[in-house]
């Protein structure tokens, strides 16, 4: 339990908390669900990237201003025209959510140990439809679809021969390869 | 061993949000890099959902699960927020369990 809440306070970006307790559940190797957490938060730099010429960050705030570059703080952030304005959205989304979303983690901690079997209450069927969720604004263009489909098959195939988190890898080492051919 | 992980992973999530404020523009605006970082989460979620659905450890399995993300599939093409998404696929395991 207190693993789970640590996660939510340390790491704060939720589908590589999912991730991560997706692979270690599973029974795979901490160290492949710490990589593919890792991997899942890239997306977080792009985002930093928009947002430091936008928020104008003081050096000293910097470090601070960092745990909070997530999906929903950039995106409230970018959607205002006022450099005031989105320093605003930025830091009011960010402290509801951390709030929220910590408070809802330990809620959440403490029911499911109030729980006999969780498959009674399909909660072995929650994650993936989750992780779908979290999935399907992104599928927005072909090449993105194609490579979902591509990354759910590579990933039953490898599935039988290596070990538990080890086909997340190999995705993504897929995704690598596809992404620096020359083109 | 867990915690460790657990402790790396958070400092490399943490990491790569700094790196992201912090680093010159020029690191993360390569046309390569712009490409592979958008879809590396397309691809690390597919693959998360086809693993969580069709396999127990490293066995592949066809059980409720796989028509529990086919509700929750439904849901998200009706635009359901996300916790009606999560909350659709559970109840749909659930359901057929219980049958």
């Amino acid at each position: 339990m207190l693993e789970t809440c640590a996660l939510s306070l340390l790491m704060f970006t939720g589908a590589s908390q999912f991730a991560f307790i997706g692979v270690v559940g599973a029974g795979g190797s901490p160290w492949a669900g710490a990589a593919t957490a890792a991997l899942l938060g890239s997306r977080n730099a792009l985002y930093g990237v928009r947002l430091s010429s936008l928020l104008d960050i003081r050096r000293w705030r910097l470090p601070a201003s960092a745990h909070f570059v997530i999906d929903e703080t950039t995106a409230m952030a970018i959607a205002r025209e006022a450099p005031a304005d989105s320093r605003y959205a930025f830091w009011a989304t960010a402290i509801a959510l951390f709030c929220l979303w910590n408070l809802g983690t330990l809620i959440g901690a403490l029911a499911t140990h109030a729980l006999p079997d969780p498959k009674v209450l399909g909660l072995d069927a929650a994650p993936p439809a989750a992780f779908l969720a979290l999935l399907a604004p992104r599928l927005n263009a072909r090449e993105p679809l194609a490579v979902a489909l591509a990354a759910g098959l590579i990933a039953l195939v490898a599935l039988p021969f290596v070990p538990t988190g080890v086909p997340l890898l190999i995705v993504a080492a897929a995704v690598l390869l596809y992404g620096i051919r020359p083109r | 061993m867990t915690w460790a992980a657990l402790l790396v992973a958070g400092a490399a999530c943490y990491a790569i949000k700094l790196a992201g404020l912090s680093l010159p523009q020029r690191f993360l605006e390569g046309p390569r890099v712009q490409r592979i970082i958008p879809l590396l989460p397309v691809a690390l979620l597919a693959a998360l959902v086809a693993t969580q659905t069709f396999a127990t450890g490293r066995h592949l399995v066809l059980d409720v699960r796989a028509a529990s993300l086919a509700a929750a599939a439904v849901a998200v093409l009706l635009r359901a927020p996300f916790l009606v998404v999560v909350v659709v696929g559970a109840a749909t395991a659930a359901l057929l369990r219980a049958l």
